[in-house]
């Protein structure tokens, strides 16, 4: 067993982490804070979660969620997809091993998995909507937030979602209000079989090896642990029996990063657009000052007023420069 | 359970069968994970469904639903055969040498004593011959022909694997994988627990499938041990607490009986309760049965129950058949011989089978009174909510009474947990409303009618009149006085027997255990079984010290177990038969030569010597029965029976439907489908989730999100052949009702060949009605069959036979 | 029919409102009112997409979202100006788009627009209403309201989010941004000849230019209202 987090002192005490520990703030930039926490993680062994949804519902509950009551669909995930109330989702996946012909009924946690290098921030227009600890919590901070939808489409998995009521991207915090206090996630809490802990991601690391190497010994030759490098790590981690093929478990990237095109969008088009913008405005002010402006002449006006009486027009020939009569 | 939640860690190998524990348990669940990671411990699941369970599990293998006892006899066969047996234990701990009766015999799915018309046995032929010395004869040498061991032999020897996968639609090689994965832990190193729960009690031969994976644990020596044992998880965080108390209507709390109507007098009730040893040394414990009978009687009714009343003896109902279960409450309803009816804390509308005929049933009361914490389907029987509830309310002439009642979290009192641990809890909150607790409703109905019997006489108010009633404020007496009854307490000063001058109890304490009590009168004690639960040291049920010593798992002073604290049951059978451990690095309690001594509470005198005292202690022989003598209806030794609907006929007896024993009411007789039936092809089977607790929880939003809609699971096979779309809407419809659905198609669910044929599993789950917060739906009873165990009359949930088709939804 | 010069047949690029009156000096009417309120609200809705687009481009503009109510407010009518934006345009598109249509001389101007930019405006070809360089902004526009409505709605999550895929949005977002910066740029062009060419910004505000000004820049286009056949008044 891991060892359970102890319960917090009944006595208020100050955040464990706060503005000072922020390492990078979307759309501005933030002073390095001068000591790095300890990077925290939490790890979903999906071999031992047995999909009782107790880590949806204390989501729900510890951050005062309200989901609609759906339908069913024809699958136990329930609700179909991830909401802004929804921060964390059980996914079903019916798989048949090609190997063995055995069915495996995968059942896999989705919600943030606190990206290293998180794409959702690098998208966000808006400074300081989107945040990330020293700790390597990414956090969304509401009241910056203008609900453009970038960061959906700068997360590599498909995380946040936007709330029809108050128009903020929602997603999972990692209990950034609890882990503030020493404690775990609420969905660590609730977690029955302990398939999902929490602690430094070190200690992580070191847990999934345990569980990797039990994993492999009942015939998991390719069990593992996903910290997908792509995105320079992750601080949610998965033990996955099959390491080598992460998509079976609805659809979770293989080899996710941040895309290139969000990339190119937020890079190279910023930069050059700006450029172009720039330049086209500076060569029309130089133009300008070189050129001088484009005045009509006293004798263009001759011209027209003869034309339009209809003595003695210029003659027009398209092939023929024109000149001032 | 006979071990603990917390022992389950302790185990080699879980086998979850008749159940699905990490669906319905998930909390527990957490000490397979345990066992899993800690002792690389292995998980088979056997069920009709590829399960939450078997996601998590090394083994999975199908069964089809009912076929459990022809799977696990095929198990015994397979062990036998193959010397998987864990002979010490075999010899020292069960009746397998015990010689039995001449004429004791068995044919054709049937014993020696059938009779057709009674559907009953005469079981005098079941029993061990007794000799001149009054003791049962053994043979140790296992030649006797007519010892249990090779009666059983026989018995089992035609459940072949091929038998086995001819019946049960178990592919042969899995169910060998599984026999060889079982039969690893018959070394004295190894064990094996059995988790099972409705899976296996929700048949009309219940207390067979269980009895029949005793017998293999028996046979594997994994009765007593860390890590065995049989586990029943159940269903409801406090319905061990309720058997405890004898909540049933042919039981007094402690599993002692309500006298039949045969039993006239103290005399007789007691002349077949002598439980006189049958084996030399043993301690029979039940011998004891005076003791805590006539102490619950004096809790009961104080001073007015003397020895020259015998104990007050008419007091109590004489039952004149053997039960008033729930099945035959709403028969004499629906007869309409029972007319008023308390419903407390039940929802049956939802929970019994054959929602229309319990809908008629209601309406045929006078007088229908419901407490319950939830708005239930039950007290709006009577309200028409279209195709859900088809009722009309004009000409329903029952009046309902709804009595709102608190809730688990929001007052004080103990749960039994299925592992019989009291854990007292406090409460969380306050109740809402007018809502009152069960116990301050209950005081003041019996508070008035104590009253009207007083002013107005009637046939016989001493028992209402006389009942002890002692409490600080008779309107409500609290949790902790009842609890102090429960444990029991001594009347007037006690005195050693041996030596009169010597006091061993002073008036008006609280006992320490059950040991104390006495047959005379001068001990009053609730609860026999709780002895211990609430002493002069205190409420030991609220303890809350985690600590374990050298990490067994038993955590003794945490709450408290019965019976005495004990936290596995049959504990000397964790030893050999000099009392040293069968597995040195998992000891429990070990003989050191002059007593009993270890980390939990030996079920035996501590200084019974090893070698003398057996480890059954309630048994009279002193040691477990693999031949049942006349304790189970249906014989001595399980035997297949299908269930009362079935796809096939019976294998081995193809002119039995059913179970032979069973009690089948003449009306619903004929509400069951025919055998095979062209019309009702698809055996069904129904079932809890995860996310839902039984009716309750559909009233709470988050569970409702995590599980709106009624669905129904079916193949991929089955869908495909009847033109069904995952999610779309199917009717599905048994002899007695028709439900609509959401179509849940799945790989976890697939055809299976029984006999030869192709048989398509449905799968029912029961959380949806027509009240609470989750869409509407309806209950998986709407089908059910009026059928239930034959012991115990726990209704056949778990195999029935339905038809579906696709469909365009409910028309509300 | 009415060919308004004997001499050869040029494509008709007289919009409807056209108009020359005589005197000194000749005044020629450009734009209707019509037109003009069009193009002003058009031109106010690419000057605020620009600017709200912009504040969501880069950090460093940010803080134009103020300009707008802040960053949630931007977010918000930053579409509807686009689909103003989109619906203005294309009232203008309907009013301009057969005197855009390329014409002989369009080439032969291109080929000279160095000349024109080097002051020598002598050596252009005459044109009708609308040069070369007006037509590709005309063109251009519109290619790239196309091309950002189109992408834009593609990326409006409030209302369309189901219809596409994320990396379909993606691709949006890039293609978005890439044309804004072009249309900006466009736009840049189009508001310096307007500065640079003086006695052009007359023609969207009063609707009228001087005949000179006709003379120098669509002489052809002047020659033809000149010589088209006097309309018919009622009073005649």
């Amino acid at each position: 067993m891991f060892p359970p987090i102890p319960n917090p002192p009944v006595t208020p005490t100050p955040p464990k982490f706060g503005e000072a520990d922020l390492i990078r703030r979307s759309a501005s930039s933030v002073p390095q804070p001068a000591q790095h926490l300890t990077e925290v993680a939490k790890l979903i062994d999906v071999s031992k979660c047995i999909g009782c949804k107790a880590c949806q519902a204390a989501c729900l509950e510890w951050n005062q969620l309200h989901e609609e009551i759906g339908i069913n669909v024809g699958s136990y995930t329930n609700p179909p997809d991830l909401t802004e109330n929804t921060f964390t989702l059980m996914r079903f996946t019916e798989w048949v091993n090609p190997e063995t012909d055995n069915l495996e009924w995968l059942i896999r946690k989705d919600g943030c998995m606190h990206c290293a290098d998180p794409g959702c921030l690098k998208a966000c227009p808006s400074p300081g909507a989107i945040v990330q600890y020293s700790n390597g919590i990414v956090d969304f901070v509401h009241e910056n937030c203008i609900g453009c939808g970038y960061c959906i489409k700068g997360c590599p998995f498909n995380i946040p979602r936007i709330s029809k009521v108050d128009h903020t991207a929602y997603k999972c915090t990692l209990c950034s209000d609890r882990v503030a206090v020493g404690q775990g996630p609420a969905c660590q809490k609730a977690c029955p079989t302990q398939a999902i802990v929490f602690g430094t991601k070190e200690e992580m690391k070191g847990w999934a090896d345990g569980r990797i190497k039990d994993l492999k010994s009942r015939g998991y030759a390719n069990a593992g642990l996903y910290d997908p490098p792509g995105v320079g790590g992750t601080h949610v981690m998965y033990v996955l029996q099959h390491a080598d093929k992460p998509s079976i478990y609805a659809g979770l990237p293989d080899n996710p990063r941040i895309s290139p095109i969000v990339e190119t969008w937020k890079g190279v088009t910023k930069y050059v657009g700006l450029a172009v913008m720039g330049f086209a405005a500076a060569a029309g002010f130089v133009h300008y000052l070189v050129a001088g402006p484009n005045k009509v002449t006293e004798e263009d006006e001759e011209n027209a007023e003869r034309l339009t009486e209809g003595t003695a027009p210029p003659p027009a020939d398209p092939a023929q420069p024109q000149g001032h009569a | 359970m006979t071990n603990s939640w917390t022992d389950i860690r302790n185990t080699d190998l879980v086998v979850i069968m008749g159940g699905n524990a990490a669906e319905a348990h998930p909390c527990g669940f957490k000490w397979v994970t345990e066992a899993k990671a800690n002792r690389g411990a292995k998980l088979v699941v056997v069920d009709p469904r590829f399960t939450r369970s078997a996601a998590v599990a090394d083994y999975y293998a199908p069964i089809r639903q009912g076929t459990d006892i022809a799977f696990l006899n095929g198990v015994i066969n397979y062990c036998i055969q193959n010397n998987k047996v864990q002979w010490d234990y075999v010899k020292a701990f069960t009746n397998a040498a015990y010689i039995v009766k001449e004429g004791f015999a068995y044919k054709d799915g049937l014993f020696t004593g059938y009779d057709e018309t009674k559907r009953d046995y005469d079981r005098s032929t079941w029993d061990y011959v007794i000799g001149e010395d009054g003791f049962a004869v053994v043979d140790p040498t296992f030649e006797n022909p007519r010892c249990v061991w090779n009666l059983l032999k026989e018995h089992v020897s035609i459940y072949t694997p091929e038998m086995v996968s001819r019946i049960t639609g178990t592919p042969k090689d899995k169910f060998l994988k599984v026999c060889e994965m079982i039969a690893e832990c018959s070394s004295p190193t190894k064990t094996m627990t059995s988790m099972y729960a409705l899976g296996w009690t929700q048949h009309s031969k219940g207390s067979q499938n269980i009895r029949t994976m005793a017998m293999l644990q028996l046979i594997l020596g994994n009765i007593g041990v860390r890590g065995g044992g049989m586990n029943a998880l159940r269903g409801h965080s406090n319905i061990q607490g309720l058997t405890d108390i004898g909540l049933m209507s042919n039981l007094i709390p402690g599993y002692m009986n309500i006298p039949t109507e045969r039993e006239k007098d103290f005399t007789t009730y007691m002349s077949t309760r002598g439980f006189k040893p049958l084996r030399p040394n043993q301690m029979s414990y039940w011998q004891n049965y005076r003791k805590f009978f006539v102490s619950f009687m004096k809790q009961m009714w104080g001073p007015a129950a003397t020895k020259e009343n015998d104990w007050a003896y008419a007091y109590l109902p004489k039952l004149d058949v053997p039960s008033y279960d729930v099945l035959r409450a709403f028969e004499l309803m629906h007869q309409g011989k029972m007319n008023v009816y308390f419903c407390q804390g039940f929802n049956p509308l939802q929970a019994f089978p054959n929602k229309a005929k319990l809908a008629e049933s209601l309406a045929k009361l006078k007088l229908l009174v419901i407490m319950d914490p939830l708005q239930t389907e039950t007290a709006r029987f009577w309200e028409n909510h279209g195709v859900y509830n088809q009722a009309d309310p004009s000409t329903i002439q029952t009046e309902v009474i709804q009595l709102p009642t608190t809730c688990f979290a929001e007052d004080e009192g103990s749960l039994v947990n299925s592992g019989r641990w009291l854990q007292w809890h406090w409460a969380a909150g306050s109740p809402p409303g007018t809502a009152k607790t069960d116990v301050w409703i209950m005081s003041q109905i019996h508070l008035r009618l104590k009253e009207l019997y007083r002013k107005e006489g009637g046939a016989f108010p001493d028992p209402i009149l006389n009942l002890n009633w002692s409490y600080k404020d008779p309107h409500e007496p609290s949790p902790a006085e009842l609890a102090k009854e429960m444990n029991g307490s001594a009347l007037t000063d006690v005195f050693d027997p041996n030596d009169p001058t010597k006091k061993v109890l002073e008036a008006g304490k609280q006992l320490a255990g059950f040991a104390a009590l006495r047959d005379d009168g001068t001990t009053a004690c609730g609860n026999w079984i709780y002895s211990g639960s609430f002493t002069e040291a205190g409420n030991m049920m609220a303890r809350r010290d985690n600590s374990d010593p050298d990490d067994t798992g038993a955590y003794p002073k945490w709450t408290w177990a019965w019976p005495a604290n004990r936290r596995i049951l049959y504990n000397r059978a964790s030893c050999d038969i000099d009392g040293k451990p069968w597995d040195p690095t998992r000891k429990l309690i070990e003989w050191d030569g002059s007593k009993w001594a270890g980390y939990d509470v030996p079920d035996i005198a501590p200084t019974a010597k090893p070698q003398d005292v057996g480890p059954f202690i309630m048994n009279p022989e002193g040691v477990s029965r693999l031949f049942a003598r006349g304790m189970m209806r249906e014989g001595p030794f399980p035997v297949h029976y299908e269930p009362f609907e079935s796809p096939v006929a019976n294998v081995i007896a193809p002119k039995i439907k059913g179970n032979p024993v069973a009690r089948v009411f003449k009306d619903d007789l004929a509400q069951f489908a025919e055998t095979a039936s062209p019309e009702f092809p698809y055996p069904a089977t129904s079932y809890r989730l995860t996310e839902h607790f039984h009716y309750w929880t559909k009233n709470n939003h988050v569970n409702a999100v995590l599980q709106p809609e009624f669905f129904v699971e079916l193949s991929e096979e089955l869908a495909k052949e009847k033109g069904i779309a995952n999610g779309g809407w199917v009717r599905v419809w048994s002899k007695r009702g028709s439900v609509f659905a959401k179509a849940m198609v799945t790989k976890r669910i697939r055809p299976m060949t029984v006999d030869g044929k192709t048989v398509h599993v449905i799968g029912i789950p029961i959380h949806w009605g027509f009240i609470g917060a989750a869409k509407k739906g309806f209950g998986a009873n709407v089908l059910t069959p009026y059928v239930g165990d034959a012991n115990i009359e726990t209704p056949e949930y778990k195999a029935f036979l339905v038809n579906i088709e696709p469909s365009t939804g409910p028309v509300a | 029919m009415c060919p308004s010069d004997d001499r050869e047949a040029l494509p008709e690029d007289i919009e409807p409102g056209d108009e020359v009156h005589p005197g000194k000096p000749v005044i020629v009417d450009r734009y209707t009112v019509g037109a003009r309120i069009n193009h002003w609200i058009t031109a106010t809705s690419l000057v605020l997409l620009a600017l709200s687009g912009l504040a969501l481009f880069t950090p460093y503009l940010f803080f134009l979202t103020g300009l707008f109510g802040g960053g949630q407010w931007t977010r918000a009518i930053h579409p509807w100006i686009g689909v103003v934006l989109f619906f203005s345009f294309s009232g203008l598109f309907f009013r301009f788009w057969r005197a855009n249509l390329p014409a002989r001389e369009d080439a032969t101007w291109v080929a000279h627009s160095a000349d024109l930019l080097a002051g020598r405006e002598e050596k252009m070809p005459e044109v009708g209403k609308y040069n070369a360089g007006q037509k590709g902004v005309f063109w251009g526009m519109s290619i790239l309201i196309i091309i950002l409505i189109a992408s834009g709605v593609v990326m409006w999550d409030q209302y369309f989010y189901p219809y596409t895929s994320i990396e379909q949005k993606r691709i949006a977002i890039l293609v978005h941004s890439v044309a804004a910066v072009v249309i900006i740029c466009v736009w840049i062009i189009h508001v310096y000849a307007a500065i640079w060419v003086k006695g052009t910004i007359g023609a969207m505000t009063r609707g009228q230019v001087t005949g000179g000004w006709a003379w120098r820049h669509h002489r052809k286009w002047l020659r033809e209202l000149v010589h088209r056949p006097k309309r018919h008044t009622p009073a005649e």
